[in-house]
């Protein structure tokens, strides 16, 4: 039996002791930060990689491999999510069935078409000397993918979009858990998507004006961001008792410190310092922003999946 | 004692709720030993449980004591966020699990706000399910059945001269967190 005080006027007995679940849930480990991690990064590489094209006019030979390698860091993702299932051998259910209200259902279809959305933008991507050192059969395949450039761009763009959303979806839509049940989620963690997809691009050889542009997106990300997070809390502190329990979790309670400093100033604050300062000076890019902008994008899907499963409805009364 | 009759052919479909008399529970754990025999409920792991919550300052004290389970929502949050399908609205809006849809995702017990389920050892999602085994033939769900202070009572909500739609009528009840807006069909008599 559990014995929870919540203050001295109330105890309560709980009879409860269900694994995972008391005294409070722990249902999802680090498998779920990282899937939602790297889904958010990969959104974001489908975001920017075409919008990169789409401004220059001209395809990318720094960047030719970089929908690959977004699709390997999805998988990686996607591993990370099976390791969570509790049945694993049942993951085909997923795909025996689409359930409209289900926000997991819309996005185990999506990963679907992102795929082939990858495969094509990589494909009708790869510079003439890569096409070159082909075989000559695959030339017809180019001719296809060339055609295509426009739509395939765009539709990835939009699968990106859609990625992203979707992650924050998953947390936002439960009302039960008051620190993931807000609207803002989903722009937030595709606006952080968006962040950390430019850092992992700016970790490429990318061409110096491709370089530039992303230094500057990922900068225009950081500031929406922060934006969004303002957001987050205001709703959170003026939402009434439960909502005020989330936002004490990140201003002052046992999260504050690590929310604090990993995600807003190490993650956030610093990192958008130091592409201005490379912006204005006109100083060679170094590896610091864009891997604390991986970190920080880390830090957010970790602190927010544990500090969700900490506060639940029930325990507020 | 046998308070529900399945549905006979062309009659209407029941609403099925429970009533639990906080006023007469004392407690023993009948119930969650009951449920647990019936259901072949895994150790350490309970389908439902008593939940005692003591308010006020000693002397002063008042006791509630409950016995709790799934709430069998008509707007359940585990139904619509399940991405198989697995979790559904079974006869008479009992909500269940199909174990051979359920991939152990967790999607479900994330979204009770009861945290009424758990994962069964062989890796599916499990909890009450007004043993509706029994309801199917006529019988109470064993928890009600077994009640020696017949604090628990389980019947057809629409039907007006049911069990627990005159319990209802006539005493002052709550469910628990209805801000979470699930509308749950566990009631507490208070």
């Amino acid at each position: 039996m559990n014995t929870a005080i919540f203050d001295s006027s109330v105890e309560i007995l709980h009879g409860r002791s269900n694994p995972m679940i008391d005294p409070h849930m722990h249902i999802w480990g680090w498998e779920i930060p990282v899937y939602l991690f790297l889904g958010g990064l990969v959104a974001g590489m489908m975001v920017l990689v075409p919008l990169l094209e789409l401004r220059t006019g001209q395809r990318s030979r720094g960047l030719q491999h970089s929908p690959l390698l977004a699709a390997v860091l999805l998988s990686l993702g996607m591993f990370a999510l099976l390791l969570d299932l509790e049945y694993p051998t049942h993951l085909y259910r997923f795909y025996s069935t689409f359930q409209p209200t289900s926000p997991m259902s819309w996005g185990s279809w999506l990963l679907m078409l992102v795929y082939p959305a990858l495969i094509a933008a990589w494909l009708g991507g790869l510079s003439d000397d890569t096409r070159g050192r082909l075989p000559a059969a695959a030339r017809s395949l180019f001719t296809l993918a060339d055609r295509f450039r426009g739509p395939v761009l765009w539709a990835t763009l939009a699968l990106g979009v859609g990625l992203g959303t979707y992650t924050g979806l998953l947390l936002g839509t439960m009302a039960a858990r008051v620190q993931w049940n807000t609207a803002v989620l989903p722009a937030l963690f595709l606006t952080s998507g968006l962040s950390t997809g430019a850092a992992l691009l700016m970790l490429l050889p990318a061409e110096a004006e491709r370089k530039a542009l992303l230094v500057r997106w990922d900068s225009l990300a950081i500031v929406v961001e922060l934006g969004l997070l303002l957001t987050m809390l205001l709703g959170f502190a003026t939402g009434g008792a439960a909502s005020r329990v989330a936002a004490d979790a990140l201003l002052s309670g046992q999260m504050a410190p690590w929310f604090w400093s990993f995600v807003v100033v190490a993650g956030l604050l610093v990192p958008l310092g130091l592409n201005q300062v490379e912006l204005r000076r006109h100083l060679p890019m170094t590896l610091a922003a864009p891997l604390l902008v991986l970190l920080g994008g880390l830090a957010l899907r970790v602190i927010l999946v544990s500090a969700g499963q900490d506060i639940s409805l029930a325990s507020l009364h | 004692m046998t308070t529900t009759t399945p549905k006979a052919q062309g009659e209407r479909e029941p609403r099925y709720g429970m009533v639990m008399d906080t006023r007469k529970c004392v407690g023993c754990n009948a119930c969650v030993y009951a449920c647990m025999n019936e259901n072949a409920v895994p150790e350490g792991f309970g389908r439902d449980w008593i939940v005692s919550e003591t308010r006020g300052r000693f002397p002063t004290l008042q006791m509630e004591i409950r016995s709790e389970r799934c709430n069998h929502c008509e707007d359940a949050p585990c139904v619509s966020v399940c991405p198989t399908g697995a979790s559904h609205y079974g006869p008479g809006g009992i909500v269940l699990v199909e174990h051979d849809r359920c991939t152990g995702c967790k999607a479900c017990m994330a979204a009770c706000p009861y945290d009424a389920r758990f994962i069964h050892p062989d890796g599916y999602a499990d909890k009450c399910t007004f043993c509706h085994h029994r309801v199917e033939k006529g019988l109470d769900p064993a928890c009600a059945t077994v009640c020696p202070t017949e604090s628990l009572a389980f019947g057809d909500l629409d039907d007006p001269t049911s069990k627990v739609s005159r319990l209802l009528v006539a005493h002052e009840h709550k469910v628990l967190l209805p801000e979470a807006g699930t509308l749950p069909k566990l009631f507490f008599l208070t």
